[in-house]
């Protein structure tokens, strides 16, 4: 868009990359936001918009908990750019039952007892939501390698399993 | 709001309450003064309010373990009231009785008779005050669904509570339900607070703000130990909003988001002397030995060695401080808001009535949330600067900065009698810790001591403390005893095990597993442990298959028994829990340190058990109906690394001496450690 800049203009140039981003789009509704591009999508939901379903675990990619879902695909926001979420759909949990009636996921894990401190929950449940979106009856194999990167540390892995399959079996993409 | 602030603002009702010095000191306005002297019972508050709703204050936490839905279900059981009209208030030092902390397994078999006591004692008030307002006899009295009737007169509790405010002492004698009449104790409730997990709604401690909240970051050593020579902070200064705190070698920032903060922690410019570091991961157990104050002779014994490990409790430790009127109140994630609550009085030189220490439910702990460091950080900053601070601690310095689970060095023998007997047993514990270290098994001779040492690490309990260390090693060795002796694994432990819970958790593992049908096929193995602590028995039957040094365990059988049930999905849930956390320790947990700097301190150099790690997990639960209750959250993870271990040996013949247990890899200390 920019073209080939004259030199006088690179400094210019960098600062409408560094421009603020001033807008998302969470859960259905634009939020006005003043935030540094680098900073992590989480920090900004977090901090800013009080959107603290999506937890801090790791810091650089590796526990998932801060999952939100971004044009339906779950990512981890701790290793986001806020400015690479700018004008995309995210999905927090809080916006997962926004109407008030709890998506069939997070049915399934209440049934399956599928938590136990429960700080994984929010970031497992937009993981298994995004794997149902694209494989609506996933193999326990799918379901392993898919949300393999989550962790629980309480270690209710094969209850989350049991939850996903039974959200599967009730058609949990809904 | 002091003590009697409260029990006023209660208003009319029932209160029932545990009486002891201390609390009537309180309400009769003698202070404690400058004694520090703590109740020592265990308490419980139980108020019925007007509209029905009863509150009851334990000074326990929720983190993870369900305490909070089984202290429900003692509620429920005793005073006959639904479920949903019942709220717990947890971990509050203002609102709750004294409490040492939720540790050690013990709010079932401690807390949860008191709260029981208290219901009955509440429901029996109810049938005193019905008995009065409709002069009938208290036989033709029945209390169920949070009512109260008598022939055609019918009342909820909160008309009759209406008006009056009754005070009431539990007597100790007071008649509670039988467990196999139990009615919703011994069901499987569902997680009271569940919904607000799942929707995101629930505000851990990491997750809570308060208007005009700073965010602080603190400069800590680049090593332990390490002290601050000079420090030039006029870069983080001129960050706009930011403000740095000296104060010896506490440094810290505030800033009003987190991102500047951490842009001027960055920016400070700090050199610091290094100290000589004593030891490294390398060669810390032969440190160990090295530094015990009763070093025994233990020529002959065979060595087996522990890491430390870190508990990664996914919340990183947290907290969020506010000053107002020169009292304190903080906000944070830990087992043990009373000990946090002294920590801080004493940090601050204030008497412990100006400081108030509030626990929300809490994302994990494993016995790694005692103390209190970023409450007196946040306190601290939030002090300075006249404005409440939030403290977030990051993975790293989780990792870093908490404690560990202690490495220990452990060093066994034992002797058989002809007929496969035990003859003789001795064993050793350098640093790891005494818990669980007196054998199960019957044994007429035995030694079994622990030896204290230096620590290089900070390090601290963990899920069952010592007892995953000891059970380790004891079980380990058991199995190099029934091999050297030609005995069946199953076989030697219940022609060793008296004790016949022992025997029925072993037994009842077997007996799921199909022990005695068990099929060899290369690069496939099967293991057998046993157990007991904290009054509760554990039995692990472990499958692992072992490809080119890769191990994969397969399935695994717990049979696990605690008395009388309390919930059975919740306990599942625990025993399917430690397993999947035992399994960490077992092969792949460990710190790396060297140089006073932590190697492993992030979760991309901190291998945790994850999905594709997972084995099929079966558990039997025997319920003891007859026994009482004791906890669940520890003993479930100790069996595991050993059924393990001993999984391995049948699979390669490889006996491995040190956790984690990695195949192909010699243990670092195999001989006799003293001369490494």
């Amino acid at each position: 868009m920019l073209g080939t800049l004259h030199p006088a203009l690179v400094d210019l140039s960098h600062n409408i990359l560094m421009a603020k981003v001033t807008e998302l789009n969470v859960n259905g509704s634009r939020r006005t936001i003043d935030a540094d591009p680098d900073r992590t999508l989480l920090s900004v939901l977090r901090d800013d918009l009080d959107l603290t379903g999506a937890k801090y675990g790791c810091g650089e990619g590796q526990c998932a908990a801060c999952t939100v879902l971004i044009e339906g695909t779950p990512t981890k926001s701790c290793i986001t750019r806020v400015g690479a979420a700018a004008g995309k759909r995210i999905v927090t949990i809080e916006g997962l039952a926004a109407s008030g009636k709890l998506h069939p996921v997070q049915e399934a894990f209440l049934e399956a007892d599928a938590m136990q401190c429960g700080w994984c929950t929010p970031g497992m449940i937009l993981g298994a939501v995004g794997l149902l979106q694209h494989t609506p009856h996933p193999s326990e194999a799918d379901i392993v390698s898919s949300m393999n990167g989550h962790i629980c540390r309480c270690g209710t892995y094969s209850r989350v399993v049991h939850a996903i399959q039974l959200a599967a079996s009730k058609g949990g993409r809904a | 709001m002091n003590r009697r602030d409260f029990f006023a603002v209660l208003g009319g009702g029932v209160l029932v309450m545990l009486v002891d010095d201390d609390i009537l000191a309180q309400e009769t306005g003698g202070g404690r003064g400058g004694q520090r002297q703590e109740p020592q019972n265990l308490n419980a508050w139980l108020h019925i309010g007007e509209t029905g709703i009863v509150t009851v204050y334990s000074g326990k936490v929720e983190v993870g373990q369900n305490a909070r839905t089984s202290l429900t279900q003692a509620v429920a059981e005793e005073l006959h009231a639904p479920v949903a009209s019942i709220q717990m208030i947890l971990g509050d030092t203002d609102l709750t009785p004294y409490d040492m902390g939720t540790v050690g397994s013990m709010t079932t078999p401690r807390m949860w008779p008191v709260i029981r006591r208290a219901a009955a004692t509440a429901r029996e008030t109810l049938v005193d005050l019905a008995s009065q307002k409709w002069m009938v006899d208290r036989s033709t009295i029945q209390v169920a669904d949070g009512k109260v009737t008598s022939g055609n007169r019918a009342a909820g509790f909160g008309e009759l509570t209406h008006g009056e405010t009754l005070t009431r002492a539990i007597p100790m004698n007071v008649a509670l339900a039988p467990a196999a009449e139990w009615k919703i104790a011994g069901t499987s409730l569902a997680k009271v607070n569940g919904r607000d997990i799942v929707s995101g709604a629930h505000k851990y401690t990491y997750d809570r703000n308060a208007p005009g909240m700073l965010y602080a970051k603190v400069l800590y050593p680049p090593s332990f130990g390490a002290t601050l020579q000079s420090l030039d902070s006029s870069a983080a200064e001129a960050i706009p909003g930011v403000k740095v705190v000296r104060d010896g070698d506490f440094v810290g920032v505030t800033a009003p988001d987190s991102f500047t903060a951490e842009k001027a922690i960055a920016a400070l410019n700090a050199d610091w002397k290094p100290l000589a570091a004593e030891a490294s991961s390398k060669d810390v157990y032969a440190y160990f030995k090295k530094n015990a104050r009763d070093a025994a002779d233990t020529a002959g014994l065979t060595a087996y060695t522990v890491a430390y490990i870190a508990h990664v409790p996914l919340e990183p430790r947290s907290a969020l401080a506010e000053w107002k009127d020169d009292r304190l109140t903080v906000w944070t994630g830990s087992q043990r808001p009373f000990g946090v609550r002294s920590e801080l009085a004493q940090h601050f030189n204030l008497p412990e009535e100006k400081v108030r220490v509030i626990v929300p439910d809490t994302g994990s702990g494993y016995g790694g949330k005692h103390s209190g460091d970023p409450a007196v950080e946040a306190a601290r900053l939030a002090k300075t600067t006249g404005k409440p601070v939030k403290r977030n601690w990051t993975r790293e310095e989780e990792m870093t900065w908490a404690y560990f689970r202690p490495g220990g060095l452990i060093e066994v023998g034992g002797k058989l009698n002809p007929d496969g007997t035990l003859a003789e047993w001795e064993m050793h514990n350098y640093n790891s810790g005494p818990s669980a270290l007196q054998t199960p098994y019957d044994v007429p001779r035995k030694k079994e001591q622990m030896h204290q040492s230096k620590s290089p690490l900070r390090q601290g309990s963990y899920r069952g403390l010592a007892g995953t260390a000891n059970h380790f090693v004891r079980e380990s060795f058991m199995d190099e005893l029934a091999h050297s002796a030609g005995i069946d694994p199953l076989e030697f432990r219940l022609k060793n095990a008296r004790n016949d819970r022992l025997r029925a958790v072993i037994q009842a593992a077997a007996d799921k597993f199909g022990w005695k049908d068990r099929k060899k096929a290369p690069g496939r193995g099967f293991g057998i442990s046993g157990g007991f602590e904290k009054g509760s028995y554990v039995s692990n039957c472990v499958e692992v298959s072992v490809v080119n040094g890769a191990v994969k365990v397969v399935r695994v059988v717990e049979a696990f028994e605690c008395g009388a049930v309390v919930n059975p999905e919740h306990l599942r849930n625990q025993v399917e829990g430690a397993v999947a956390m035992g399994l960490g320790g077992a092969l792949f947990e460990h710190i790396d340190f060297a140089e006073n700097q932590i190697l492993t301190n992030r979760l991309s150099r901190y291998r945790v058990p994850r999905f594709a790690d997972m084995p099929l997990i079966e558990t039997v639960l025997i319920d003891r109906k007859d026994l009482p209750s004791a906890g669940a959250g520890e003993t479930p993870i100790m069996g595991l690394a050993p059924a393990i271990g001993n999984a391995i040996f049948d699979a390669t013949g490889q006996r491995i001496r040190s956790l984690p247990m990695v195949p192909g890899k010699l243990p670092a200390t195999n001989s006799s450690p003293s001369a490494a």
